[in-house]
């Protein structure tokens, strides 16, 4: 006998570990439409089998809380209120005896069940039966009904596979005029429960649309406008949700007008995101396709000062209002007034209209780790900063922004600057900024959400010596007219007050849509929200006019499904594209989006789409 | 046009084909549960199972398409071994006690795996345990329900009801009433078309054959029966009689046998009923500012369900004429009982019927007027009393042609073909024509009307007044001719409205045939009747017309509409 072995997995270690990992993703991918008390049962089987043994409340509480669950589950059989009582307290009593986290934890899991969706507990318990909401909510298409547009994904992939892009970006546009953006910047959503998950990972969705939208003819026109309504309809803002309710509006006879404050259509997207991610052609050719329906526009017309918003609705059969989120919050600290203290938005607003600021030789700090602060420590580096720190209070783990845009930001030579807080600004004699002073944190408890609280490090404040500091905590919107005029406003958040159908409560015909509601979200939310405001203005007016597009989907053909890599798109290299405004991504090669398209599993023509139905035909 | 192989047979089919379908061109049978002909094919038992050579997945042949080049084999090993293990999992969930079973003999999923010669089951039974309230006319037990999803998709598709949703989630997923409703409180026509296209027992009638026996063995019950028209286009195939050899003489002479005291017509009422809808169609007409248009008939419970679920706003516009079988359960305790010299509470009276919802119909309580207790006491379907000719073991290949009893057994060829879609229209025409006219409109002149569309129209001349008519089956029609009315699309005068598709022939009591829709060739069987008879216009009816002499004096008379008109919107649910 050796004394001390190597330890080496056996063959069965190295396959379980290789179903954790399908397990994983199967989790991931869990389609919508699952009752919660049937998934709880279910991880905590999984729990039960991982216990050790040698404690009572973990290997023998856990599977009494199993046989409690079949009995509330099986159709079969009667249960009580009592049961549920019992269940409770068993996880209780396990939760505070159990010797380790194997045990508490999957208590605690049982726990939060039973108070987050008590409701299906009773509705089994009580009537032996899954809540209604469960059948409701079960979507055949996990990719569309992730959209919040409920683009035709499976629909546009297909046509990709076929060589019939114009197609896509016909079908794409049926529930969102904006192609060419999603397929540049969108957050992609659809990818999150990707069935192909089960098998390997999701489909490269964006990736696909990229295809349609790069490879589409120089223009695809728009459908034909429905017979003219005579209706007029005030839409205030100009950036993706006015165009999109713009756009739909247009189509269905009504005759929208876009008040837009700046000079320029786009909102956010122009002046907001950068060239390097969305270059502002690519930007105009989905403008231009929207204003070809129908779409008259007044730029550099603030609403609020020229007309009220009370002319606007008597002068206006429907009003949407959506003026996006654009105005900054403050830092809060000493020396945030001084020279060189540059909020992102406005930054980025200047680069939306060609006024670039001259950063060359000078060091940059960005305050801030969501997407804009990404954004703008990026585009500093391309404006010639010779250093760019990105201070950050709690760890890159919990940034807002998408991990791809955190790692372009490293590649292109951005510093993060994790665990540190600002404390204030110091400027010289000429109220110039000098440095930022920071105090350094330690990542404490989770808060409720599961992200750590900062916590104050017994360490001494640092200072990180700078001439820029530009602020990228966050946005607002300036309501304050907007609510003189009586639209309602949420005032804990800052945000107007509309409901689910974007309609505003107590002035009728008055819609509100996109970040002003939401708070700053993605671009796909802001379409999304136009959509839904232009059907319901539509209905609003009296119509039901409805969306619909004249293009047949491909049948899918039979083949097996072989586990496949998926193709990504690919960077520019860093050290080439790190110092100019083109953009960085290149979209797939003819035989990448193939392949590619051949992964998608068709969720419209089988499973449960076979049965419900896999597309929304028209809306 | 594609060419492949199956079973290296070469095919070439048009594109769009199914395998399933391509391979009924060359004879090649594949074994089907779930799948029902352009309405249900989701590939869901996974029974149709096919190898596409070169694939390891084995593909559906109901819901796939047929691809250039394909070799299919349909029996091939592996086919044969999945095949069969599916099939073992459905049984295994599934109640298979097949001994007391309403569909055993007629069942889909016996025929499979009786031919697949399985003889046991591997698995544990896992069939839910059946909860309903076994008192509506429409029964489903859980436990046989194999979820082939048919009802749902008739009910929607066909009947636009959406009476029946997946219910529960994950491996509990089941068939159950939309939104966890109990079925008595959904809107359900109790149409019965989700029974008719069961392939297995799960959906059946309420069974009132106890009830029905209970009575025949009551000495102090006098049972009457009543048969409507479209039973005798359809009562046996229930009994294995080939159609030409299913007549109604030997369908009285079976019911004698089992012993009802007074065997009769409802084609005496249906004649009743054009004399009376008629009547109040030409009352409306010349007065038609005072009613609301079109005028609706009425004899279709669950089109009246329909009416009062989903157009309550519609319900003025309907006949208040009652159904030829409301009609005969009150002249049967009052005026027949008379001339037959008997005690009207004595009177069991009993329907048998191509449908389902007349088992609501008589169980209204507003319905009743004769005074003696329910008007009609008992509905059975023409499987419930093909049940009752079977178990008295009637060999049904020696009956003999047999009268109906005296005076209550004459109809017209007019009121047999109230059985088909366009029939109780073109009744009600050859009448009005008469009354109009003072005399008979050549027999071919109302044909329009006929036929398998499921919203037909037409526009009648006579003596220069035009009629404009349609004739809906269907549900789903039914809802898209209302709504057409409602936005003012249509204007029609009189609008005849069967629930379920081809009218009573394909009604939800009749026997089932799985796969197959048989409304039309029992609709022809009517019309052949029709064309025979001696008789061919309700107003001719002699026993009609001796109940207007003497008990009911005329059309809409007091007596009438005390007896034979209800007021619809006061019904009960």
């Amino acid at each position: 006998m050796s004394r001390l072995e190597f330890r080496a997995k056996d063959r069965a270690q190295v396959v379980v570990e290789g179903l954790y990992g399908d397990i994983e993703r199967r989790i991931i991918a869990s389609p919508p439409g699952q009752c919660p008390v049937d998934m709880a049962a279910s991880f905590l089987k999984l729990c039960h089998a991982q216990t050790c043994g040698k404690c009572v409340p973990c290997r023998v509480g856990i599977g009494q809380l199993l046989k409690l669950y079949d009995k509330i589950l099986t159709l079969n059989e009667e249960s009580s209120m009592a049961d549920l009582e019992l269940m409770q307290s068993t996880a209780e009593a396990i939760r505070d005896s159990a010797d380790c986290a194997i045990g508490t934890e999957a208590a605690n899991m049982v726990l939060r069940g039973i108070k987050g969706f008590r409701e299906d507990y009773e509705e089994h318990i009580l009537r032996n039966r899954c809540a209604d909401n469960i059948i409701a909510n079960k979507q055949p298409v996990p990719c569309v009904a992730k959209c919040p547009a409920g683009v035709d994904i499976p629909g546009y992939t297909a046509l990709v596979s076929e060589g019939r892009y114009d197609d896509a970006v016909k079908l794409i546009r049926k529930d969102n005029p904006f192609p060419t953006v999603c397929a540049l910047i969108c957050e992609h959503p659809c990818e999150e429960r990707c069935r192909r998950k089960l098998m390997d990972t999701a489909v490269n969705i964006r990736g696909m649309k990229r295809f349609a939208v790069d490879n589409c003819s120089e223009t695809v026109p728009v459908p034909g406008k429905m017979d003219d309504t005579g209706k007029r309809v005030a839409i205030i803002g100009g950036g993706p949700s006015g165009l999109t309710a713009a756009y739909f509006l247009a189509l269905m006879g009504h005759k929208p007008t876009i008040f837009e404050k700046r000079s320029q259509l786009g909102g956010m997207l122009r002046y907001g995101i950068p060239n390097y991610r969305l270059p502002r052609e690519r930007l105009q050719w989905d403008i231009d396709a929207i204003l070809s329906a129908g779409v008259e526009v007044k730029t550099d017309y603030d609403a609020d000062k020229e007309q009220s918003m009370k002319e606007l609705i008597a002068d206006y059969d429907a009003v949407y209002i959506s003026i996006g989120a654009h105005t900054h919050k403050s830092l809060g600290i000493e020396g945030e007034y001084g020279e060189g203290v540059i909020p992102a938005v406005e930054m980025l607003r200047g680069i939306g209209d060609d006024a670039m600021p001259d950063f060359k030789n000078k060091s940059v700090v960005v305050i801030g780790g969501g997407n804009v602060a990404m954004d703008v420590a990026r585009t500093a580096k391309r404006l010639g900063a010779s250093e760019v720190n990105i201070v950050y209070r709690r760890r890159k783990d919990d940034m807002t922004a998408l991990p791809e845009e955190i790692d372009g930001a490293i590649a292109e030579g951005c510093t993060l600057v994790e665990l540190k807080a600002p404390v204030r600004i110091e400027l010289d004699a000429d109220d110039e900024v000098k440095a930022l002073w920071v105090q350094p944190q330690i990542a404490g408890e989770s808060d409720k959400s599961g992200r750590p609280r900062p916590v104050a490090a017994q360490a001494d404040e640092e200072r990180i010596p700078c001439h820029i500091i530009i602020s990228a905590i966050g946005q607002g919107i300036d309501y304050a007219d907007f609510e003189d005029s009586g639209v309602p406003v949420v005032e804990s958040k800052g945000l107007f007050s509309a409901n689910r159908s974007a309609s505003v409560e107590k002035i009728d015909g008055v819609f509100a849509g996109g970040d002003c509601v939401t708070g700053p979200s993605t671009v796909i939310n802001a379409i999304a929200a136009g959509k839904v405001a232009a059907a319901n203005i539509d209905e609003y007016l009296g119509y039901h006019h409805e969306i619909s597009v004249d293009v047949e989907i491909p049948i899918p053909k039979q083949m097996d499904k072989k586990p496949c890599g998926r193709a990504e798109m690919k960077l520019r290299y860093a050290n080439q594209r790190g110092s100019d405004f083109l953009e960085i991504e290149q979209g797939l090669s003819l035989e990448e989006a193939m392949q590619e398209a051949s992964r998608c599993l068709r969720c419209d023509y089988n499973g449960f789409g076979a049965f419900r139905g896999g597309r929304n035909e028209k809306w | 046009m594609v060419s492949l192989t199956i079973n290296d047979q070469k095919i070439t089919v048009s594109e769009g084909t199914t395998i399933l379908e391509a391979a009924r061109e060359v004879g090649i049978d594949i074994p089907h549960l779930c799948y029902l002909e352009g309405i249900n094919e989701i590939g869901a038992c996974r029974v149709c199972i096919v190898e596409n050579k070169g694939m390891d997945t084995l593909i559906t042949a109901c819901n796939t398409p047929v691809e250039e080049g394909m070799q299919i084999y349909t029996n091939s090993p592996k086919v044969r071994k999945t095949r069969r293990i599916n099939v073992e999992l459905i049984l295994s969930d599934h109640d298979c006690k097949c001994a007391t079973c309403v569909r055993s003999g007629n069942c889909s999923l016996q025929k499979i795996a009786n031919d697949l010669g399985i003889l046991e089951v591997s698995y544990e039974n896992v069939a839910e345990v059946s909860k309903w309230n076994y008192n509506v006319p429409l029964i489903r037990d859980a436990s046989k329900c194999i979820k082939c999803m048919r009802c749902i998709q008739i009910c929607d598709k066909i009947q636009s009801m959406n009476v029946w949703d997946i219910t529960g989630s994950g491996y509990r997923t089941t068939v159950g009433v939309a939104h966890n409703e109990p079925i008595e409180e959904a809107d359900c026509a109790f149409c019965g078309q989700c029974i008719t296209h069961c392939p297995v027992g799960a959906l059946r009638e309420r069974n009132d054959t106890g009830r029905m026996l209970d009575a025949l063995a009551d000495p102090d019950k006098i049972t009457m029966v009543q048969i409507a028209p479209a039973v005798r286009a359809a009562w046996g195939e229930g009994v294995g009689l080939y159609r030409e050899e299913s007549t109604t003489g030997k369908l009285v002479s079976a019911l004698r046998q089992i012993g009802f005291d007074y065997i009769f017509d409802t084609v005496y009422t249906a004649d009743l009923t054009i004399m009376e809808e008629g009547s109040e169609f030409l009352e409306r007409f010349t007065h038609r500012d005072e009613y609301k248009w079109p005028m609706f008939t009425s004899c279709c419970p669950g089109w009246i369900r329909f009416v009062k679920t989903q157009y309550p706003e519609l319900a003025g516009n309907l006949s208040s004429a009652k159904s030829p079988q409301q009609m005969f359960g009150a002249i049967s305790k009052t005026y027949i009982a008379h001339k037959l010299g008997i005690d009207p509470d004595k009177i069991f009276s009993v329907s048998i019927m191509p449908c389902t919802a007349k088992k609501y119909e008589c169980d209204v309580a507003e319905v009743n007027d004769a005074g003696h207790g329910k008007d009609v006491d008992l509905v059975l379907t023409t499987r419930e009393m093909d049940r009752l000719i079977n178990a008295d073991r009637i060999k049904v290949e020696e009956l003999k042609e047999e009268p109906f009893d005296d005076m209550f057994g004459e109809g017209t060829g007019a009121g047999v073909i109230f059985g088909a879609t366009g029939g109780v229209m073109e009744a009600a025409l050859r009448s009005a024509y008469f009354l109009l006219t003072g005399k008979n409109p050549k027999m071919d002149a109302f044909k329009k009307v006929r036929g398998m569309d499921g919203w037909k129209e037409a526009i009648f001349e006579i003596e220069g007044v035009a009629v404009k008519v349609a004739v809906v089956s269907g549900l789903g029609n039914t809802r898209k001719l209302n709504e057409a009315i409602k936005a003012g699309k249509v204007e029609y005068d009189f609008v005849e409205v069967m629930a379920c598709p081809g009218g009573c022939a394909g009604g939800g009591g009749q026997p089932i045939h799985d796969g197959e829709e048989l409304a039309e060739t029992r609709s022809k069987t009517l019309y052949g009747i029709d064309s025979t008879a001696k008789i061919r216009f309700s107003h001719e009816n002699p026993t009609v017309q001796m109940t207007y002499e003497e008990f009911l004096e005329k059309p809409l008379s007091h007596r009438s509409h005390e007896l034979l008109h209800t007021n619809i919107e006061e019904w009960g649910l």
